[in-house]
Order: C-alpha cells, then sequence, then structure tokens
C-alpha cells in the first residue's frame, strides 16, 4: 500500500521540520509539500497541521546521528538553512535515503538528492565565509552594530566567528532577509527574530574611521591593473549595499536599510523574498534555529551547525 | 599632518607589495583579548583592481635611503615624506580591526637610517599592539634584509607571517636595478626564519607555552617582466625556495612602471605583464598542489609558458602518451593531472566511486570542468559519446575554450595608403 500524499503546515522552524519527519513516518504519510504557518498558499493535498514537539523533534535530531552519522546529521541541519527551492522536500528525500542505507549516503555524491543538499550547503558556507569579512560595524553608543542582506541564513554559522573574535565587545548583527538578530554581550549570545532594525546616529568619531577606511580603499587599489570584473567575481555586487566603502555618509545616520521605505516601492527584501514572514509576535517564533533555544555558550545539546 | 594624509601617503607607498593573506594559522579568540585567525585567511574587500583587502597594508614609514630603481620609494623619486607613531598604527589598526574592515595589519617599511633602526621601530609598533591592545589578529611583518638577527627574530616573535622580499628573479638583475640589496644579505634573514621556525615548532612540541616564531610561515615575492628573466628560471627558482627554505608563497608582481630609469621597460606605452603573471600563479599552484616538478613544465626547448593556455593543458598536450586517464580505476596523482579536475574534485571523485562506477554525468556533478576534461578521460573504458578528435583539432578547441576570457587584440585602423616601412620595400609605388 502506498503511502498517502499530503502536504505538511509547520511553524516553519527546523525542529518544526523534524516533527513532520516524526509524524510523516508514523502515519505513514508521503509528503509533496511543506508550507509554513504564514504561507498563504492554498494545497491541493490534503493538508495535515503539524505541532512542534521538542520531545519528538530531540528524538529525530538523535536518529539522524545514528542513521546517517555525524557527517549526514551535520548535512541535514544545514541544509535546514540554505536557500534552496522546496528545500524541505529535498531534506525529506535525503533523510528518507538515509534512513535505508545509512552513513555512506553522504559519500553518494553523484545521487541527484545528496548532490542538490551538498551544492546547497556549500552554497551556504561559501556565502557565510564570505560575509565572515564583508561585514561591516559601526560604532553607535557603547555596541557594535552592523546588518547584511544574506540569501541563506548565515547568522547561525557566523556567530561563533564573531563571538571568538570579538570576546569583549557588545555587538549587534541584523539580518535583513530573514529578520533576526545576532545579539553579543561578554559570555552571552543570542540569535532573536526582530521585525526591524534601526541602529543609532553614528558619532563624528564614526564617520572619522568611516571616512579613513573609505580613503584607504580607494588608496590601495593600482590603476594600471583596473579588473573590475574580477572584483565583481570575488565580491558581488549584492554585498555591496552594506558595506562602508561604497557607501556615502548623507547626512549622519546609517546606511538605508531595505524595508525602511514604505509605499508602492517596499524594498528589496520584498520583491526578492516574496514568503519572508512578517514576524509579529516574537515569542511565537523564538526559537527557528533548533529544538533548544540558544543562548549560552556550552549548549550541548543545541544543535551544532 | 594629519592621520588621513598620512594613511594615504603610507598605503599609496606599500600598494606594490602582492601578498595581502591571512592564512596559514588558527588561533581563537581569548577572554581579555581581541581578534582572532582562521586558517584559510579572510578577505574583507577587494579593491578595483581585482585583489583582495585583507590586511591593513601600510609601510612604517616612506623614508628611504635606498635608491632600487624599480621602486616607488626610492630615494632620488620626488615624493611626500612621513611616517606613522606606533601609537597611531595601533590606534587605526584596532579601530579598523574592530569594524571588521580587516583581518589584521601588513606592516612593511622603507628603509630609514638604517635596518637596525627601521625594524626596532616596526618591533615597537607590534610590541605596543600585542602586549598593551592585547591584539590577537593577524599580522604580517616584513624584515629588512641586513637587520641584526637579534632583532628579525624579536620581529618573528610578535607576527604571525615573516616575509623577506626576493626583489627580483636573479643576481645580475639584482645589483643592476637595486646596487645597495646584494643577494646574499636577502637569503640570510630568509635562512634564519626558516630555522627559526622549525626550532619554534620542536619547542612547542616539548613545552605547550615555548614562544611561537612566526608561526603562519614566510613568504616571499618577486617582479616580474621589469628584467629579462625567462619563465623557466623564474619557476626554478619558486621551486628551489619551496624546496630549500619552506614558503608558504612565493608571489609574482608584474611590473608596473613606477621609474623612467634607462634601466627598466620605457613607462611609455607599458602594458604590465598582467596575462603572464596570472599564467605564472597557475603555475605556482601546480608545483604546490598537483605535485608538479618545474622541469615538467617548462624545459630549454621551451623557456617560456604559452600565454594562450593554461600550464596544465600545456603539459598534457605535450604528454598524451599520459592519457587517457580512467576515473573509476587511476589514482590520485594521475586523476591531479587532468586538465580540468582540480584538487577537490579528484577527492571528490574518490569518495563516490566507492559509492557506484561514476558516467560522464556523474563526473559533472562532482565538479569536473568536463569541457576540458572530456579529452582526456575514460569513463569505465568508454570516451565521451561522440568525441572524435585529432591531435591537431585538440590545441585548438583547448584554445577556443581559453579564447573568451583573454583580452582580444588591440584594434587597428586600416589604413588606405601602406605606411612609410612597407613603402621601403616597393620604391616604385
Amino acid at each position: 500500500m502506498s503511502d498517502t500524499q499530503v502536504c505538511c503546515r509547520y511553524d516553519g522552524s527546523f525542529a518544526g521540520f523534524l516533527c513532520c519527519v516524526f509524524d510523516c513516518y508514523v502515519n505513514h504519510w508521503e509528503p509533496v509539500e511543506f508550507f509554513s504557518d504564514w504561507d498563504e498558499r492554498l494545497s491541493l493535498y490534503p493538508e495535515q497541521t503539524v505541532s512542534t514537539r521538542r520531545a519528538e523533534a530531540l528524538r529525530v535530531y538523535r536518529s539522524l546521528a545514528d542513521r546517517l552519522g555525524p557527517a549526514g546529521q551535520r548535512l541535514a541541519a544545514r541544509g535546514f538553512l540554505t536557500c534552496l527551492e522546496e528545500r524541505e522536500l529535498w531534506l525529506w528525500r535525503f533523510i528518507r535515503k538515509g534512513y535505508r542505507q545509512g552513513p555512506s549516503v553522504v559519500r553518494e555524491l553523484t545521487d541527484p538528492t545528496v548532490d542538490q543538499i551538498l551544492r546547497a550547503v556549500r552554497n551556504l558556507e561559501h556565502e557565510a565565509h564570505s560575509l565572515k569579512g564583508f561585514v561591516r560595524f559601526s560604532q553607535l553608543g557603547e555596541a557594535l552594530v552592523g546588518e547584511i542582506e544574506p540569501k541563506n541564513q548565515v547568522l547561525p554559522l557566523l556567530r561563533p566567528h564573531f563571538c571568538s573574535r570579538y570576546p569583549q565587545e557588545s555587538f549587534a548583527l541584523y539580518d535583513r532577509t530573514h529578520r533576526k538578530i545576532l545579539l553579543h554581550q561578554p559570555a552571552k549570545w543570542a540569535i532573536l527574530p526582530a521585525e526591524d532594525f534601526q541602529g543609532g546616529t553614528p558619532s563624528e568619531q564614526e564617520l572619522y574611521f568611516r571616512r579613513l577606511w573609505r580613503s584607504f580603499y580607494h588608496t590601495i587599489s593600482i590603476q594600471a591593473r583596473y579588473n573590475p570584473k574580477c572584483r565583481m567575481t570575488h565580491m558581488p555586487k549584492r554585498y555591496w549595499t552594506t558595506m562602508t566603502e561604497f557607501q556615502e555618509d548623507s547626512g549622519v545616520s546609517l546606511p538605508p536599510t531595505g524595508h525602511e521605505k514604505t509605499g508602492p516601492q517596499s524594498g528589496p527584501i520584498h520583491k526578492v523574498f516574496p514568503s519572508t514572514p512578517p514576524v509579529s509576535d516574537a515569542s511565537s517564533h523564538r526559537d527557528t534555529d533548533g529544538p533548544i533555544p540558544s543562548g549560552s555558550h556550552r549548549n550541548r545539546s543545541a544543535i551544532q551547525y | 599632518m594629519e592621520l588621513l594624509d598620512k594613511l594615504n601617503i603610507l598605503a599609496d607607498a606599500a600598494k606594490y607589495d602582492a601578498a595581502c593573506t591571512s592564512s596559514g594559522l588558527d588561533r581563537s579568540g581569548r577572554p581579555g583579548t581581541i581578534g582572532s585567525t582562521t586558517v584559510a585567511g579572510c578577505c574583507h574587500s577587494f579593491s578595483a583592481d581585482g585583489r583582495c583587502i585583507s590586511l591593513l597594508k601600510v609601510l612604517m614609514t616612506n623614508v628611504c635611503v635606498y635608491d632600487c630603481q624599480y621602486c616607488i620609494n626610492r630615494r632620488s623619486n620626488d615624493l611626500p615624506r612621513t611616517a606613522f607613531t606606533p601609537r597611531e598604527l595601533c590606534n587605526l589598526t584596532l579601530e579598523f580591526y574592530r569594524r571588521n574592515y580587516i583581518e589584521g595589519l601588513f606592516l612593511s617599511s622603507a628603509v630609514a637610517g638604517n635596518p637596525d633602526a627601521t625594524t626596532e621601530r616596526m618591533i615597537e609598533a607590534l610590541r605596543l599592539l600585542r602586549e598593551e591592545y592585547h591584539f590577537g589578529g593577524y599580522i604580517h611583518a616584513k624584515a629588512i634584509p641586513g637587520a641584526d638577527p637579534l632583532l628579525t627574530h624579536r620581529l618573528g616573535l610578535l607576527a604571525d607571517r615573516l616575509s623577506v622580499n626576493i626583489e627580483l628573479p636573479s643576481a645580475q638583475s639584482l645589483s643592476l636595478l637595486a646596487p645597495d640589496k646584494k643577494k646574499e644579505a636577502i637569503l640570510a634573514p630568509m635562512q634564519q626564519i626558516r630555522d627559526g621556525i622549525t626550532v619554534s615548532r620542536q619547542e612547542l612540541k616539548l613545552f605547550r607555552h615555548a614562544p611561537r616564531f612566526a608561526p603562519a610561515g614566510q613568504s616571499t615575492q618577486m617582479i616580474v617582466g621589469a628584467t629579462g628573466e625567462s619563465d623557466r628560471q623564474i619557476l626554478t627558482l619558486t621551486q628551489g625556495l619551496y624546496d630549500r627554505y619552506q614558503l608558504k608563497r612565493v608571489f609574482f608582481s608584474a611590473y608596473i612602471p613606477v621609474s623612467s630609469s634607462p634601466l627598466l621597460p620605457a613607462p611609455q606605452g607599458f602594458q604590465p605583464p598582467l596575462l603572464r603573471e596570472h599564467r605564472l600563479y597557475q603555475a605556482d599552484w601546480l608545483l604546490r598542489f598537483y605535485h608538479f616538478r618545474a622541469e615538467e613544465l617548462l624545459d630549454e626547448g621551451q623557456p617560456d609558458l604559452d600565454v594562450r593556455l593554461d600550464p596544465k593543458c600545456c603539459w598534457a598536450l605535450r604528454h598524451l602518451e599520459f592519457f587517457p586517464v580512467e576515473v573509476n580505476r587511476d589514482d590520485y596523482e594521475a586523476l591531479l593531472r587532468v586538465p580540468g579536475i582540480g584538487v577537490k574534485s579528484a577527492r571528490r571523485i574518490l569518495t563516490a566511486r566507492r559509492a557506484g562506477s561514476l558516467t560522464f554525468e556523474g563526473l559533472k556533478r562532482l565538479g569536473v570542468v568536463l569541457k576540458r576534461a572530456q579529452y582526456f578521460v575514460t569513463c569505465s573504458g568508454r570516451v565521451m559519446a561522440g568525441l572524435r578528435v585529432s591531435e591537431d583539432g585538440l590545441l585548438r578547441r583547448l584554445l577556443t575554450l581559453e579564447a573568451p576570457t583573454l583580452a582580444p587584440p588591440p584594434p587597428e585602423q586600416l589604413s588606405l595608403f601602406p605606411s612609410t616601412s612597407e613603402r621601403k620595400e616597393f620604391p616604385h609605388v
């Protein structure tokens, strides 16, 4: 008997997705679509709403390590952070294949499903690595503040890097695309959803260092080797919007964010990502990064990306 | 002088240094300090010439007693001269670092007074940065040839990577263009750094807190195209440096005319040999990651790299007897020799073929560049379907693949009348 084809509706978190996997196995469902709560699309398939339960999510998460090996578990967890189209469906196929086949699944590099996941994860890791360099902070008051516009959800990957780099600093890094913010104080951190984010006004000193940096940036290039194409290969223009060296300090405020603009030409976020969640109630999406809320440096049961 | 002007002058003076890498060392940040390094390095920006900006690349001072013809900071050049105070430099580095503009500091210096005094000033700045500001980011320092070995050692304890510029690829060119520098004076600190690194590694094995001397290794750079050395000489020298001095990197920098000295190519109409530099880097990669030797790539009959094709393709075309390589059976070394297969795809092939035999479609998934590799591999004994090509055709096809990435030949204005030189050949016209 073949499994019933269903559409899973869940809360959009990784824990929720793991619960979908759990329910699909228990109830013999074959998911063909995954919708998040805020998704207004309707499905032609029977819709099953899956609630997020911590215990089941953890059970599935641990089983991933047992059945797919640590590498397979890591791939599944990172795969969920990617911007792969229909990533839940690909992950479902990958996990099901892994459950059948065992840890050797991560070595099947030519399998279309594994290849698709590997590519997406590579893209995520590459973007995270680029952003380790391309993030720009501004000193606003006591804290360092930065904003990024990534395609993938890179904050969980950037977190260890920046927390280790600035152990004594308080900083905030806002992800405009996914509306999340990484907050850090000495020995404490959290990744929280944030509907909107406004930095303060930069001081004279901050503006001075921006000017110094811009001046250094333009001085260091050699005229006789001018090669804009090479620059764009290494640093695509989509990163430029949040980088100090390409901004003019008009007046004394942070560079305009995509969603500050209102009216007919709403910012680039709405255009590129029509399905971004309108996170209104912070508590309902408090934990979109793992079954265990993040927040402490030594949380062993939290998901390791 | 204002800090902004100083920064402009001293960055402008340092920009011809090719190295701007921050790789080779993993060090996580510790509470109470600021900064970390990653083994892969991290590019923070790319300048308009496409080069990575990873470190704050500046000179301590651009006041120089030497008169090297190829150098912008030579004594006889009329330039504004200035110097950073150690504290200015520390503040600047730290404020840039906190804002994530840079990965660390690249500190070089012109020789002001004598090499010892210059090195002392650099040490003072680095000491402040490490000990007072507790800076844990990357520091790349230039060792000054001719400085006291003790000072160079002190510099190496503060910096992560040291480099000594070999400047020009042969001793003759050096004596011609940089009469104040001697080959021996350049090689001596390189030797000292190599030995220092070896000793430090030994000590670290015995004592966990032994001081670390240049833990990210040493590098060097040379100017290409200012003098007449062939690519073969350059590559042999490079290989010798890797073998004998255990360098991490050798950088090549295409000569950019900064002087009108009669000893150098005339600046008017001179195009920096950027493509040649690119091919040299490709060959350098073959030496470091693909187990090639300089003798294999170039010999006396062919002293220069073909700029139309990459060195690996050239080697493959001259050694067709080595091919085809069977991807399902041949070893890693053989796979690395195939144009279109790199280090990563070779490793992936090794992994993937354990799970099942590979097809051409599978190779494409693994990231193999089939448009190049198809001529040189077989999958389970079969060549790519529909592929038939002669040796001549092979060269032509590979050239067409490469052509779009190369700059087209400069356009020429057609003339109705033959030019004067041609007219002489036909005096009756």
